[in-house]
């Protein structure tokens, strides 16, 4: 329901939609998400090996791995726009893969995305793409429409920007239209897709103590996906490292910080070699040079 | 050899995935029909983009080529001291051929072209997907309503790329060059059928507006998204149409007015 900032969902309003969301059938656990033995390849190449990740309830969970490790990837997945090859993938209990397409929509309605450009729409002012959601799901009188908008936008500190378009925001600023988008239709958790990338250090700290604010006032749970080490373990509550198609590591930061695993240590303090090479594999370095001789 | 073999069999079974791929999204297209009814705002901005504007162009061309229609036509009709059947030389062209064809053609270069490109930018930009992941979705949202608005406008485009292209042939033919006035709307309104000429000329440009609506929106939900996945889109959009139009007109012209 809009304008609610619950975590359960009230009965349905006389203005929305007739159609009820997917019911539970699993028994009710303290997990969120539940990845279980995915398997995902992109042209041939494998990009999930067996992954399993279980996100509980109500926290800001991060999963970092350097790039190309399919972050982005595991977001779609998770979202139902790509299919995996093996394995399943539960969002509050609903196998999202085995919906039809009209309950995967009605199950994307609690789930909420920001995509690393902001996909915003761009033909639309920044109240309208905000207000868009809204408009597409419930029959809102337009006075009641104006406040949650600018409900939201007030919350990530842009009500005053309203009217402006889309290419006249900064980078930082569509993010935050795009996080006040996301949480329009008071979702049950959102998507962060490398919210960090491409930003002044002043923006980033507003987008990450935004994404901490919003997930503990509105009870979200929260999942980003990020290679920004520093900023996510700031504010996440458990993190899962992800390399070569599985999760090589995870724990608090703080447990992590302590681990012995040498890869997780070269990523998480940036060092240039170790288990992950400087060098593309490549062959003898002398036989290459004098080969053309 | 064989590696030529294998590089055609690899480049036909592209073909015909990228052919089932639009058959099934032209499907999907189909049944979402009733938005449209249900949202007809969506529609009629979408007509305004994708008719209205194309306007201005497809009314120049017609004046042009009615124009010319007059000179050529007098040029031989004046031979066979035959120049008052002008009016119905000029109007016969256009119902029958020109008017669907030539709008076709521009509309695919003018309309289809940008549907593309708006559709392909939307998908580089992570919009449609931004809309799945909002339960909207895409195709009912922007993919159906500039289908349908692309469908209504080409007939009607090219009802008006007629009319002005007769007033072009009148222009010449009678205001410079000398044909009775009388005869040139007479001729025109004896050998001019409405049901043989002017329906059959409906049912072209109404294919036509079906196949330039398909191609251009598909080839737009279809790109690769990067920049050049964006321009090989465009330019599809426009040679497949075109090639579409011209091959489809050969064969309702045969259909219609043929013994085939």
């Amino acid at each position: 329901m809009p304008g609610c900032n619950c975590r359960q969902r009230h009965s349905t309003p006389a203005w929305s939609d007739t159609k009820v969301l997917p019911i539970n059938t699993q028994p009710h656990n303290d997990n969120l998400l539940e990845i279980r033995d995915l398997h995902f390849s992109r042209g041939g190449r494998p990009v999930f090996r067996g992954l399993n990740v279980s996100i509980p309830r109500g926290g800001i969970t991060a999963i970092m791995g350097p790039s190309g490790t399919g972050k982005t990837t595991l977001l779609k997945l998770i979202g139902g726009q790509l299919r995996p090859e093996r394995g399943q993938i539960l969002v509050d209990g609903i196998d999202v893969h085995r919906q039809g397409l009209s309950d995967l929509y009605q199950l994307r309605r609690r789930m909420g995305m920001l995509f690393q450009s902001g996909a915003l729409l761009t033909d639309l002012s920044v109240f309208e793409n905000v207000a868009f959601p809204l408009r597409e799901h419930y029959a809102l009188p337009e006075p009641l429409l104006r406040t949650l908008v600018l409900m939201k936008l007030e919350s990530v500190g842009l009500r005053g920007a309203r009217d402006l378009m889309p290419s006249e925001l900064s980078g930082g600023m569509a993010r935050r239209v795009a996080l006040a988008r996301a949480i329009a239709l008071d979702p049950m958790m959102i998507m962060y897709d490398e919210p960090f990338t491409g930003l002044d250090p002043i923006t980033m700290g507003v987008i990450v103590s935004l994404i901490k604010r919003l997930n503990d006032a509105l009870g979200l749970t929260s999942i980003l996906v990020s290679h920004d080490v520093q900023e996510a373990s700031s504010i996440a509550d458990q993190l899962f490292l992800i390399s070569d198609g599985v999760v090589v590591d995870s724990g608090t930061p703080e447990a992590l910080g302590r681990t012995t695993s040498e890869w997780s240590r070269q990523f998480l303090e940036g060092l240039p070699d170790g288990p992950v090479p400087f060098h593309y594999p490549a062959p003898d370095y002398l036989a290459d040079l004098t080969e053309a001789r | 050899m064989l590696g030529g073999l294998q590089k055609l069999g690899h480049w036909g079974l592209g073909v015909l995935e990228r052919l089932g791929r639009g058959h099934l999204f032209l499907f999907r297209v189909l049944m979402s029909l009733g938005t449209a009814v249900t949202r007809p705002r969506l529609v009629i901005k979408e007509l305004y983009s994708v008719g209205v504007l194309s306007l201005l162009i497809i009314a120049v061309s017609g004046l042009f080529v009615g124009m010319v229609l007059g000179y050529q036509g007098y040029i031989t009709l004046v031979n066979f001291g035959a120049e008052e059947a002008l009016g119905s030389v000029v109007a016969l062209s256009l119902v029958r051929e020109l008017g669907p064809v030539i709008t076709a053609l521009l509309f695919a270069g003018r309309a289809g072209s940008a549907l593309s490109a708006e559709i392909g930018l939307m998908k580089t930009t992570e919009q449609l997907s931004g809309m799945e992941m909002m339960a909207v979705d895409p195709v009912k949202r922007v993919i159906l309503p500039r289908f349908v608005a692309a469908f209504i406008s080409l007939p009607l485009l090219a009802a008006i790329f007629s009319a002005v292209a007769v007033m072009g042939g009148y222009f010449i033919g009678v205001g410079l060059l000398g044909v009775d006035g009388g005869s040139y709307w007479s001729q025109m309104q004896a050998n001019v059928d409405f049901y043989e000429d002017v329906m059959n000329g409906i049912i072209k440009s109404l294919v036509f507006g079906f196949v330039v609506a398909w191609i251009a929106v598909f080839e737009g939900y279809d790109t690769v998204p990067t920049s050049e996945g964006v321009s090989r889109s465009t330019t599809r959009t426009v040679v497949h149409s075109a090639l579409a139009v011209l091959a489809l007109d050969f064969i309702l012209t045969g259909l219609m007015f043929g013994d085939i």
